[in-house]
């Protein structure tokens, strides 16, 4: 960066193109990757996690008689062995490593063996027999409702609901009252998975007996070595987490998984190195993928298109366990308001437990399904009014830099030219509505965190550390916990630190995602690392400089705001001819300082709201997408196909354009993939036969995800305009793109055949069907017919800005702090205490 | 990952040798072609073997020959080299349509012809590994007493899963088979049989060599199509497929004509009626129509694969269509399927 130091503050922007910030540079991790499942040490043996075959049963009997007898076999656990619980929120502490008395899905793990090759660790969980008393079979968010069935877990919000949830922002009647439109719908957004091509695996070698590392597939190194330390019952400081290159994440390794934990439990009781990969099949079953979610939209428009007022229900089918769930319940609700205004907002959800795999969080954590939902509803709201769905969008912009309705700070707001590009790119003024029958445009938008202001257990430490250390070999060795899952933010971590001191990639060491080695950084999630990680590199870097210029200033005698860092030299910007290498500079600076280190950290700015619920949400700032997608659909079969996606992306401003349109055109893929095919669905057999429920297909070529035939050719617009907000003016890319693609893709099949399909995936038999009912002058669509019935709890009324509110519900905060499940880790409401704590800190810097 | 259970491998150079360790052995020894159906079957438990026997390292079982106009596949020829061999290519198109649109290339490069007419039926219930089949307490087609696709069945409606089969009886093939015993020939229409389970009238001791094709099949007055359907353009098997050859005379009138259904139905489905209801006539938009609805009569689609199964019976319909247009030159009414593109 050919500039003058002025400060090591973190928020200043640097508009033109840096050395590396900006330019397409091939990634730095690009070359022999090591992969969990590549590991090998001496003594290795090989582990197998034995799992249940029914949905719901008491545990009656585990016999592994018949398994000791594999040639091979080395030993077994069984959840006694591992009586804590754990769970990735502090509020649902409710997984054990091996189920203790109750199984809850068919894929649960109730008992592990060990043996000398995998083949026998397979051959012995084959014979292990355990015995079941079944309990009722909870398949739907509809059984999970009848309070005369067996509960799953004996905590939540009665029966099998684990959470309910019901906030209320502003006079929702009003604003009905108000509108030219008052639109329903009802929608429903199947479950699906991550599929990340690597498989998960994890390798735990023990040093002693009371110490392990364990290497892992995973996106959150930092949880994992909290929940081990919890379940192991042993000091974290004996415990090393080490996340391997992970082929792949999506939400689907950011979970503590029982396999990592039992491998650790199984090298430390037999004393030498375990290895799991788990199959394909378990990979379902580990899931944690989306929610399948039942939604209703009630929303106030008018004549004009403006939203007065919304309300939106939910209910999320959760599967067995708790996982990320409750905070995916709020996610199907908070991001609503960050797109477009609404003033006034109503939000209601639910989350049942089913006998069925987890779902947790994947790529768009709870938004994709009521961005479907909104996006759809807003198209046929603008066909209502008579308006082109474009514009009905652009007079319903977010107001950058303003609070939300439900209390959400926004920074920048790209969103009025990701619509003028894709409009522009994909001809929409001149051929939307007007194409052959056949041929349709769809347009949606969508907005996504980058990074979540909180982290998943309340602290008052900062969420991203970064360190460096330099020495007189001009080498930079930069150490950080964030874990690589191919996204790339390796690159981004060693590029910003390359900038700011001048130097190449090539001189940059990286050490990271390792909980002995690298300052805690929170992990790969919520779309946070660019941001997080690159604040926090860009200050450790600054303060780098810093160190050097002062010594550099000094020998040449040049004041330090003249000193340039570039092309790996440090020079005075008045006489470039002036100056040192950077190695001499480091030596210089380190012979004045001795060793050099220096720290970096980053905590996100304090959100506004401050109502029970309002840690889900808030976020440094926003990405903004909006696409375009054209269809072909046959009349005759209900067949159809995408031909072309043009996709505008607000990035603030891309660290490496390449990494960035890669998560575009990655995000598309995926869109479509459960807008098209994708489903987590399970299978029930004749009741009066069976209380069986599987997963219908838990396999990668009979769980359809797009291959490259399927995928359509795509133009992408990078909309680069710095955010303040942002390292560089960077923002998120890893999940935003994604959300405009199902409803796009829906409304593009109503362009062209003029049925309404209100559910994901869409399928040709549901267009057949929807183009029958048309044909017989009934309702042209096709989707789910009502929203239940359901009691969502006493509704929080939280005034909004526009209403004079202070961020706060108006009910009293003493009576939900007792409401509230107070966990080990921490509890939501020691929230306040950790907002008070964090003003302290902004206050004193 | 999921591991094979042990076995004995054998690879012997000659048939003879095949012939002798297959004679008299039972089901638990099995042969061997490409390994792309076996080694997944076995992998997931429901098909076993103590002793696998390779055919690969026999030489004259492989290789395409014509002689007396009568075309001759032999059973290990890989499914890619099927695809690439001219003759193929230029006198049997729909075959080589339905051959090069199998699985993937890799598979392609490893299955041969011979194992694709004797690939297992399928069922998505069946084709799943042995601990998700214990969740469901397994069902008739292994180890169990039920049929959860058609609990009231007393039979099983795995499908037929080869996108070859319907084309060869179409084009009225015969498959050579040997044992210790001897050889014989039979029609590959009396080679599948209408069973989930027993689906092929093999004995254990036979092998396949030969799937011989008939000169009459390639004159110029027969022409033939193939429609798969399935959800993606790669590596999924049909969940309908329909395979025609139409024989006309110098007036465009049909003489003959076959159409086979794949997978839906346990064997290769001729569709009933189907040369009375053309014979004589001149394919058009209305004879089309009365073969197509025909083929909806024919197809038996169960909720045992991909897709809907009624949807799939409408799909049987239009891909009939689909397909005798094209034999006759008519404007395509259906979206094609990817892998025509
Ligand atoms: C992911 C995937 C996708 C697939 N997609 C398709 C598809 O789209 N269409 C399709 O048709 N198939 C498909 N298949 C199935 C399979 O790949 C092909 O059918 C292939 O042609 C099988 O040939 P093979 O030589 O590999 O058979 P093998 O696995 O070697 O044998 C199959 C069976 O036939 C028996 N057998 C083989 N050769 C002989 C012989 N000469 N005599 C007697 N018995 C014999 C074996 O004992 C075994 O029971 C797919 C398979 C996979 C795994
Ligand atoms: S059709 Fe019935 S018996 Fe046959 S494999 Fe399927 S479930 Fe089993």
């Amino acid at each position: 960066m050919a500039e003058p130091i002025e400060s090591d503050q973190q928020e200043e922007i640097r508009d033109e193109p840096g050395r590396h910030i900006g330019q397409p540079f091939r990634r730095v991790d690009g070359r022999a990757k090591v992969f969990a499942d590549d590991l090998h040490f001496p003594r290795l043996c090989h582990l197998k996690l034995v799992r249940s075959t029914v949905p719901h049963a008491k545990i009656e009997k585990i016999d592994f008689s018949a398994a000791t007898e594999v040639p091979g076999y080395l030993g077994s656990l069984t959840g006694r062995q591992m009586p804590k619980p754990f769970g990735i929120l502090p509020v649902s502490q409710d997984e054990h490593a091996l189920c203790i008395d109750k199984v809850r899905y068919v894929g649960d793990p109730v008992a592990a063996v060990a043996a000398t090759s995998e083949e026998a660790a397979y051959a012995a969980a084959l014979l292990v027999d355990v015995e079941y008393q079944p309990l009722d079979t909870i398949d739907s968010v509809d059984t999970a409702l009848d309070e005369e069935r067996d509960r799953i877990h004996d905590y939540g919000d009665g029966a099998n609901v684990h959470k309910r949830v019901s906030m209320r922002f502003g006079d929702v009647e009003t604003g009905y009252a108000e509108a030219d439109l008052v639109l329903e719908d009802t929608f429903f957004y199947e479950g699906n998975t991550h599929l990340a091509m690597e498989q998960h695996a994890t390798v735990a070698v023990a040093e002693d007996e009371d110490r392990v590392t364990v290497f892992s597939s995973t996106q959150t190194p930092h949880y994992v070595h909290r929940a081990l330390a919890k379940v192991l019952e042993l000091p974290p400081s004996r415990i090393r987490v080490i996340a391997c290159s992970n082929g792949g994440g999506f939400g689907g390794k950011s979970d503590i998984f029982n396999h990592e934990i039992v491998a650790a439990k199984m090298a430390l009781e037999l004393g030498r190195p375990v290895r799991i990969t788990l199959n394909r099949e378990e990979i379902f079953y580990c899931h944690r993928g989306r929610h399948p979610t039942l939604m209703h939209l009630r929303t106030g428009l008018k004549k004009d298109g403006s939203m007065t007022a919304q309300h939106l229900r939910t209910a999320l089918d959760g599967g067995a366990y708790g996982s990320y769930g409750v905070a995916s319940t709020y996610y199907t609700g908070a991001l609503q308001t960050v797109t477009y205004d609404l003033p006034r907002y109503r939000f209601d959800g639910v989350r049942c437990f089913t006998n069925k795999p987890p779902c947790g969080p994947k790529r768009g954590h709870g938004t994709p399904q009521p961005r479907f939902a909104f996006e759809v509803h807003l198209d046929k709201a603008a066909q209502q009014l008579g308006l082109d769905p474009a514009d009905l969008r652009l007079r319903n912009l977010a107001e950058p830099g303003s609070v939300t309705s439900n209390w959400l700070q926004l920074g920048t707001v790209g969103l009025r030219r990701c619509i003028e590009a894709v409009v522009a790119g994909s001809g929409w003024r001149e051929r939307f509505g007007k194409l052959p029958h056949g041929r349709g445009l769809g347009l949606a938008c969508g907005s996504y965190l980058c990074g979540a202001g909180l982290p998943i257990y309340w602290n008052h430490m900062p969420q991203s550390g970064v360190q460096l250390k330099l020495d007189r070999s001009g080498g930079v060795a930069v150490f950080c916990g964030e874990a690589e899952i191919g996204q790339g933010s390796d690159s981004v971590l060693a590029a910003v630190v390359a900038e700011v001191l001048g130097i190449e990639l090539a001189d940059i060491r990286l050490c990271v995602a390792d909980t002995d080695l690298t300052p805690v950084d929170l992990g790969s999630y919520s779309s946070r690392v660019t941001l997080m990680v690159g604040h926090a590199a860009h200050q450790a870097a600054e303060r780098a400089r810093m160190l050097i210029a002062k010594a550099v200033a000094r020998r040449l005698d040049v004041p330090l705001e003249r000193l340039v860092f570039a092309e790996r030299r440090v020079f005075d910007a008045a006489d470039p001819e002036q100056g040192l290498s950077f190695e001499d500079a480091v030596t210089l600076a380190e012979a004045k300082w001795g060793t050099l280190g220096t720290t970096g950290s980053y905590t996100p700015p304090r959100a506004p709201g401050k109502y029970r619920g309002a840690g889900v949400g808030p976020s440094p700032t926003y990405s903004y997408s909006a696409a375009v997608i054209e269809v072909e659909v046959d009349p005759e079969t209900g067949l159809y196909r995408p031909v072309h996606v043009w996709i505008a992306h607000d990035i603030g401003r891309s660290i490496n354009p390449v990494l960035v349109l890669g998560q575009v055109e990655g995000s598309i893929y995926m869109g479509l993939g459960e807008a098209m095919m994708e489903e987590q669905a399970f299978r029930s057999l004749p009741r009066h036969l069976s209380s069986a429920l599987v997963h219908k297909t838990p396999s990668l070529l009979e769980y359809k995800s797009p291959t490259f035939h399927d995928m359509p050719p795509v133009t992408s617009y990078l909309i680069e305009d710095p955010d303040p907000l942002g390292p560089f003016g960077a923002k998120e890319v890893g999940q935003g793109p994604l959300l405009p693609i199902p409803p796009a893709l829906a409304n593009a099949v109503h362009d062209a055949v003029g049925v309404r399909i209100d559910q994901v995936p869409i399928h040709p038999h549901m267009i057949l069907k929807a183009l029958d009912e048309k044909g017989r002058g009934r309702q042209a669509r096709y989707g789910p017919a009502a929203f239940p019935e359901i009691d969502f709890g006493e509704t929080l009324i939280v005034p909004t800005p526009a209403e004079g509110g202070d961020g706060r519900a108006l009910d009293d905060p003493e009576k939900r702090k007792a409401h509230d499940m107070v966990g080990e880790t921490g509890t939501m409401s020691s929230r306040d205490e950790a907002l008070k704590a964090k003003d302290r800190a902004l206050t004193t810097k | 990952m999921l591991r094979l259970p042990p076995f004995d491998f054998h690879t012997p150079g000659s048939l003879a040798e095949v012939l002798e360790i297959v004679a008299g052995e039972g089901p638990e020894t099995r042969v061997v072609a490409g390994g792309t159906d076996l080694w997944p079957n076995m992998k997931r438990r429901h098909q076993r073997a103590e002793r696998v026997v390779s055919l690969m390292a026999i030489p004259e079982l492989a290789g395409i020959h014509a002689h007396n106009g009568e075309l001759a596949l032999g059973s290990t020829t890989t499914l890619e080299d099927t695809v690439r061999t001219r003759v193929v290519a230029e006198r049997f198109p729909a075959l080589a349509r339905a051959v090069a649109s199998i699985s993937s290339p890799p598979l392609r490069n490893m299955g041969t012809i011979g194992g694709n007419i004797c690939v297992d039926t399928r069922c998505t219930y069946y084709n799943q590994t042995e601990e998700w089949r214990r969740s469901i307490d397994y069902c008739m087609k292994e180890k169990g007493t039920i049929c959860w696709v058609a609990p009231s069945s007393p039979r099983c409606w795995a499908h037929t899963a080869s996108d070859s089969a319907p084309v060869l009886c179409a084009l009225g093939a015969r498959v050579e088979m040997k044992s210790k015993q001897g050889e014989r020939i039979i029609p590959l229409t009396d080679f599948y049989r209408d069973d989930g389970i027993e689906y092929l009238d093999k004995a254990a001791n036979e092998v396949v060599t030969r799937i011989l094709i008939p000169d009459e099949s390639d004159s110029t007055h027969c022409r033939s199509s193939f429609w798969k359907l399935r959800r993606r353009g790669s590596i999924d098997f049909a969940v309908l497929s329909v395979a025609a050859a139409v024989w006309t005379d110098d007036g465009d009138r049909v003489t003959d004509a076959r159409i086979y259904l794949g997978a839906v139905g346990s064997r290769p489905l001729p569709v009933t009626g189907l040369a009375e209801c053309l014979e004589g006539k001149v394919l058009d938009e209305e004879t089309v129509s009365e073969a197509a609805a025909l083929a909806r009569k024919t197809a038996t689609p169960m909720d045992n694969t991909d897709f809907q199964a009624q949807w799939r019976g409408v799909m049987a319909a239009r891909y009939t269509e689909a397909a005798l247009g094209e034999i006759a030159g008519l404007e395509p009414r259906a979206l094609p399927p990817p892998h025509l593109l």
